[in-house]
């Protein structure tokens, strides 16, 4: 099982180490250090590092490694799902999660990972009892904490750890009940020069923020569930309803938390609201390139298409970019060779567009890598698989 | 206000100010001074001097300080273990403490506190805490005891702690049960000899009640529990893997590859026919690309074991290839994965695609993945046959970019291409010509210069080109050099008359100047076959080559099952079972593939056919002894055994009494008194036990026509041990000739050819009468039959025991030894019937320690029966007599050394049939 955490920031500190069994030495994080040296980028770093004894696993999320030192044969996905796990806890704890803050933190978040795992073995990790068992620190308990001497560890068993939904604590009250559920869907597209869908897949995931009295039991259904035949949930959906009336029921943890994740396949596409026209085109023999992007609505059913953002990483040939939008602000980072524009709301009438040259390394053959177009945009309402649902509670 | 103030003191009387801070009589600063010290501890620094005044906060009633002590105290009670003990009073006052919290809490702290003075203390606490009314503590209390077997495992077994974890299995809370089954798991694993884990069908169906109702990390350990139980039938399995179908749309995503383990390992035991395999064959596929969305750490566990997955059952996948193409932001270790994963899954149908996509992944950045691309591009020609023209286009194409390492890249491939498909792209061969002088790296090198030579005759001016490579020949790499020397060999013979003098410079480079054996060799040996028989040569040399396999890199077979065994493991994540990297000290369970059972076959396996067999055992004194008598009284078979008591002290071979009983029982009838079975020598007694109980076998079926007892194959040599050989068989005996029948089975990849077999010497001088004879080549996963005629020539050995032969088999890949036990019913000879007269004589003669004595249970036949039997194996009768309604068998049998053995056998018609024997030379 887990033996030990050390968390190690993107300049090869350890700030922070816990040990859930005997101590080991932090000298064993130099075999990551030596794996870190050698992939030229962060998130290149190898996930499963083995040592002469132990093996480190490690995730990097928010420039932070976390990185777990096992010593026997353990599901490697166990500890990164619960490395990945902690991440999302201290985010919840504290706000965000970066090396200040867990400095400024260091005592909760020593007290919170001493409860999340017990020799290795997770005991807590559902942010409702964790809540409970260490209170998140806020300015007013701190005050008040200061004033009364009371600590921020509660004493008593949290109500939840033991019940059949230890999703969820007893007691929640709420002046106003409101539930709300956001659909965010990824669209790994491929689309021609002129603006056709070539291939498409969706990755949807939807998260919501519950905040009900009491126990609340939800059926959430949807118009179009055969879409739905890849998906996860969250533990709280029970899956034989699903499976039989493809109707989801739960009972919601408090809070936010994510309710499901879906797959839509290529076959199953619904047009892309967004379209793309393109002309990139670099010279073998003049150092300047040109650059084009317009970016415009497809059926939206009458809604706005707003935030939206467009980034592309530029070949590495490319030293700079003079580019003029008709409207939004862009930057050219020449590090990076990324390229973004902000763009905002898109008037159908005025089409947004991105024009101008690139200067290329003079004398390099000319790059023939393409460049990847990112787009980012928001559609209040609408979701591009067609899953709108519809919500039923009921309390009791 | 924030905690980063405790980092902040890092004057030099550090230390002293914070010891003054502990001891204060203000209980906020004590808390302050505590959680410094934490902090402290935290980034890695020694706090370990203030442990005595960090102990003395313990007794508190804030929680949160006493949270904070026991922090303290598990980080470095190790170092002080003497002053550990003043918190062991606080500790077990805890454990009583009306609060459930703080119960845990203490139970938990004390099993981390790594000091053996503790842990005495610990365990009454610890058994009141397992009993505890509140489940909470329950499930602390079973995780402590994983930990107290950590620490000190005899404590932990002589407590009977062990038996209260397994009860805790049936617990009514699914928390404490999946707690207790991942406490008994890893102490399972440190003890994999223990047999804490036996599952039976109660336990597995608590465990599939607890599944749904535990957390999700509950639901990994009791999936992983499950993975380790062989259901009995196909029908269990089935309604296992019903039960454990809906986890597969768990959001945690080491629920999901649990899930897929315990699925994919009892599939084996489905019938394909049946609808339901053909449904989780379906629902196998969606949960395996979701985890594809998952961050890419999880992308890279889930994609080495997609690998095994897609190796094993590449139906599963067959529609998916779409998300195994690669992203442009995925990390390198992703794409890589990926790569493998699209070659996998390349076929017919999808090839275009592939093909388009490699295509555009060789003109990347990221130098390893575009040569991994590259060769991705290779290893499609060389699977889907079709495409190959498509794949050679396509790497003509590559090679007109001149990137430097794509174009070595892909002379590396093309020459596999031109391997795989001889005669066909040869046209090729001059744009590769045009980049000569680019090649840097050796294999780009060593495979154009194979290129070179292998179609010397093609290139006009091959001679130059191995020419302007022979220039800095020393400074090669070896792989290089060796490759050099063959293609101007082959020149040369292809070419002899303008190349004598090249193919001269490059044999003296190769023996003369250079310190590299292999080499050395290689030259001479080219310079002899050349100087001697250029005929020979040019057949040896440019013989044809054998075609090579499609699939080089595929996992073989038998590892590849064990490792599906051991999906979501660190094991899959290597593709190496744990044996091969696991810790040593920890021994490391086997694990295997379920057979398939279907239930409406009974139960037996034609591997344990003798498990069945009655057997006359007498288990207090020789245990064993029983196999050996049960082959001799086989019913269909004959020959059973009884080794020439070599083993004894007797001088003489032979002379010693088999199975006791004296001679005075012969005659005098009525009174025998059995001599104690002890005095048979343990391992003749062992010898024998197996065969009678052969011999006697009713279960199994009807004998061959020829009478003749031929035990069921059994597996001799294990394609793990014989890297991929398997060789399983048995001896029979055939009108007067022995012979061994082989099964030789080829589970490797390759082709195995160049059988040969060897017998150590041995008790009865067993030896081939003839070569191995194996005529066409083993080709991968084809099994071929062999009879080998032996005869008893050999030279003698005494084995021990006596009936152990050794053996030896060569193939063209590497010499296995194997011994095995044959039965001694082959070695009884066809005249081995005695004159009655001889036959009493002798018996008196027998001394009393020659004889041995043996029981044999449950066999139904009659005298008349028996006699037959036995008559099938050589073993004749002399006499018969019915003494109070028992009846009397004397019989002898000769063994092919010339050594008799004579034996009675009582037959009561009730069960139990006695059985003495004893032996004379």
């Amino acid at each position: 099982m887990i033996h030990s955490l050390f968390l190690i920031n993107s300049s090869g500190d350890i700030f922070l180490e816990k040990h859930w069994k005997s101590v080991v030495s932090r000298s064993v994080c130099d075999y990551f250090f030596e794996a870190q040296e050698r992939a030229t980028e962060a998130e290149n770093v190898p996930p499963v590092i083995p040592t002469p004894h132990h093996y480190l696993l490690s995730v990097y999320r928010h420039k932070i490694f976390f990185v777990a030192v096992i010593q026997t044969e353990v599901p490697p996905l166990f500890v990164i799902e619960f490395l990945h796990r902690v991440v999302d806890t201290f985010q919840d704890y504290f706000g965000v999660c970066s090396e200040p803050v867990i400095k400024d933190n260091v005592v909760v978040v020593y007290e919170v990972l001493e409860e999340m795992l017990d020799n290795g073995f997770p005991l807590a990790t559902e942010s409702n009892i964790l809540k409970e068992l260490i209170k998140p620190p806020t300015i007013l308990r701190t005050v008040v904490n200061t004033i009364t001497g009371s600590t921020n560890v509660g004493d008593q068993l949290p109500t939840g750890q033991l019940s059949v939904v230890p999703w969820r604590r007893t007691g929640v009250k709420y002046t106003n009940n409101e539930a709300y559920f956001d659909v965010i869907e990824e669209i790994d597209a491929i689309i021609d020069k002129s603006g056709s869908t070539i291939t498409a897949e969706i990755q949807g995931v939807i998260d919501a923020c519950v905040k009900l009295t009491g126990m609340p039991d939800l059926t959430l259904s949807f118009m179009n569930p055969r879409l739905l035949d890849d998906v996860s949930f969250h533990p709280c959906v029970r899956f034989k309803r699903w499976e039989s009336e493809r109707i989801l029921s739960f009972i919601p943890p408090d809070g936010n938390f994510r309710l499901l994740s879906y797959h839509v396949s290529a076959q199953n596409l619904v047009a892309i609201p967004v379209y793309v026209k393109h002309n990139i085109s670099f010279r073998d023999s003049s150092s300047l390139g040109r650059f084009e992007i317009t970016v415009g609505p497809k059926q939206t059913m009458g809604k706005t298409i707003e935030g939206v953002i467009v980034t592309s990483q530029m070949p590495k040939g490319v030293l700079n970019m003079s580019l003029t939008p008709s409207q939004g602000t862009h930057t050219f980072d020449p590090v990076t060779k990324m390229l973004s524009w902000d763009v905002g709301k898109i008037n159908p009438q005025k089409l947004p567009s991105l024009k101008g040259t690139m200067s290329l390394q003079a004398g390099a053959s000319k790059p023939d890598e393409n460049p990847t177009i990112n787009l980012h945009f928001k559609i209040q309402q609408l979701a591009i698989s067609g899953v709108p649902r519809s919500l039923h509670s009921k309390t009791f | 206000m924030t905690d980063s103030k405790y980092f902040t003191t890092t004057k030099k009387g550090e230390i002293f100010e914070l010891k003054a801070e502990l001891n204060s009589d203000k209980k906020e600063k004590k808390k302050e001074a505590v959680k410094k010290v934490i902090a402290s501890m935290t980034v890695g620094k020694d706090v370990s001097a203030l442990f005595p005044d960090v102990v003395n906060c313990m007794q508190t009633d804030n929680l949160e300080l006493k949270k904070l002590v026991y922090l303290y105290l598990m980080n470095y009670a190790k170092s002080q273990p003497d002053m550990a003990i003043m918190a062991v009073n606080t500790f077990v006052k805890d454990c009583e403490d009306p609060n459930p919290l703080i119960r845990a809490l203490a139970v938990r702290t004390m099993g981390c506190i790594r000091v053996d003075k503790i842990t005495e203390y610990l365990c009454e606490p610890l058994r009141k805490c397992l009993k505890d009314e509140d489940p909470y503590v329950r499930k602390t209390a079973a995780v402590c005891v994983a930990k107290l077997h950590d620490i000190n495992a005899q404590l932990v077994e002589d407590q009977g702690f062990l038996d209260t974890l397994k009860d805790l299995i049936s617990d009514s809370n699914p928390m404490v049960v999946a707690n207790a089954v991942a406490a008994l798991s890893e102490i399972a694993e440190s003890h994999p000899s223990s047999n804490l884990l036996d599952l039976n069908p109660q336990s597995i169906n608590k465990l599939l009640t607890a599944l749904n109702e535990c957390t999700e990390w509950g639901q990994i350990f009791i999936l992983d529990c499950l993975a380790n139980y062989t259901p009995k039938d196909d029908r269990e399995a089935q309604s296992i893997c019903e039960r454990v179908t809906p986890r597969l749309s768990h959001a945690n995503s080491a629920v999901v590859l649990s899930a897929v383990k315990v699925l994919m390992k009892f599939m084996e035991m489905l019938s394909k026919d049946l609808d339901y395999y053909g449904t989780l064959l379906k629902k196998l596929a969606p949960p395996l690309v979701t985890l594809l969305s998952a961050e890419p750490e999880l992308q890279y566990v889930a994609l080495r074991n997609i690998n095994l997955i897609v190796q094993k059952r590449p139906e599963i996948l067959k529609h998916e290839m779409k998300v195994f193409f690669v992203k442009y932001n995925d990390p390198i270790y992703v794409k890589l994965e990926k790569l493998d994963i699209m070659i996998r899954l390349a076929s017919q149908a999808n090839i275009a695609q592939v093909l388009a996509e490699l295509k555009e992944y060789a003109t990347e950045v990221d130098v390893d993945f575009v040569r991994k691309a590259v060769r991705a591009i290779g290893r499609c020609a060389i699977k889907v046959e079709q495409s190959a023209e498509r794949c050679v286009s396509t790497l003509l194409d590559l090679i007109q970019t001149k990137v430097n390492y794509v174009v070595q890249e892909a002379i590396v491939v093309i020459k596999d291409i031109f391997r795989k498909y001889p005669n066909k792209y040869e046209s090729v061969i001059a744009t590769l010509c045009e980049n000569l002088d680019s090649l840097d790296e050796p294999e780009a090198r060593a495979a154009m210069i194979w290129i070179v030579g292998e179609y010397a005759e093609r290139i006009d001016n091959a001679d130059e080109l191995l020419e302007s490579f022979l220039e800095g020949f020393h400074d090669e790499s070896t792989q290089v050099q060796l490759q050099l020397l063959t293609a101007i060999v082959k020149l040369f013979l292809k070419k002899p008359t303008e190349t004598q003098e090249l193919v001269q410079q490059v044999l003296s480079l190769a023996t003369q100047d250079s310190d590299n054996p292999d080499l050395r060799d290689r030259g001479y040996i080219y310079w002899r076959l050349l100087s001697t028989d250029p005929v020979a040569a040019k057949e040896v040399v440019l013989a044809e080559k054998p075609l090579i396999s499609e699939e080089t890199d595929l996992i073989e077979p038998t590892l590849l099952d064990e490792l599906i065994c051991y999906i979501g493991t660190l094991a899959s994540v290597y593709h190496k079972p744990p044996s091969a990297f696991v810790e040593g000290g920890r021994g490391v369970v086997h694990k295997s593939l379920p057979p398939r059972t279907a239930s409406n076959e009974s139960t037996e396996s034609p591997e344990t056919a003798p498990a069945g067999a009655p057997s006359g055992e007498q288990p207090d004194v020789i245990p064993t002894q029983g196999d050996l008598l049960g082959d001799l009284l086989n019913l269909d078979l004959g020959p059973p055994v009884s080794g020439p008591p070599l083993a004894t002290s007797s001088v003489q071979m032979g002379a010693v009494d088999l199975l006791g009983g004296g001679l005075d029982s012969l005659i005098g009838g009525p009174n025998f008194v059995a001599p104690p079975a002890a005095a048979v020598p343990a391992n003749l007694g062992a010898t024998m036990g197996s065969g009678l109980s052969d011999l006697f076998d009713l279960t199994s079926g009807v004998g061959t026509l020829s009478g003749s007892y031929v035990a069921p194959k059994a597996v001799w040599l294990p394609a793990m041990k014989a890297k991929g050989l398997e060789i399983s068989g048995t001896f029979t005996r055939q009108v007067g000739s022995i012979s061994m029948d082989l099964q030789l089975t080829n589970k490797a990849l390759q082709v195995m050819t160049d059988f040969a077999i060897q017998f150590n010497r041995n008790s009865f001088g067993l030896a081939p009468a003839a070569p191995l004879q194996v005529h066409a080549p083993l080709s991968p996963n084809q099994t071929v039959e062999i009879s080998l005629p032996l005869n008893t020539v050999g030279s003698v050995m005494k084995m021990e025991p006596l009936n152990n032969l050794q053996v030896a088999v060569k193939n063209n890949i590497d010499v296995f030894y194997f011994s095995t036990l044959y039965p001694l019913h082959i070695l009884f000879v066809e005249d081995g019937k005695m004159d009655r007269q001889m036959f009493l004589a002798t018996w008196k003669d027998i001394p009393n320690e020659n004889e041995a004595q043996f029981q044999i249970r449950d066999c139904p036949l009659n005298a008349e029966a028996v006699s037959s039997r036995l008559q099938s194996s050589n073993i004749f009768t002399v006499a018969k007599r019915n003494v109070e309604g028992q009846d009397m068998l004397y019989q002898s049998l000769k063994l092919t050394n010339g050594i008799w053995v004579l034996a009675e056998l009582r037959i009561q018609p009730g069960n139990p049939s006695f059985t003495e024997y004893s032996v004379h030379d």
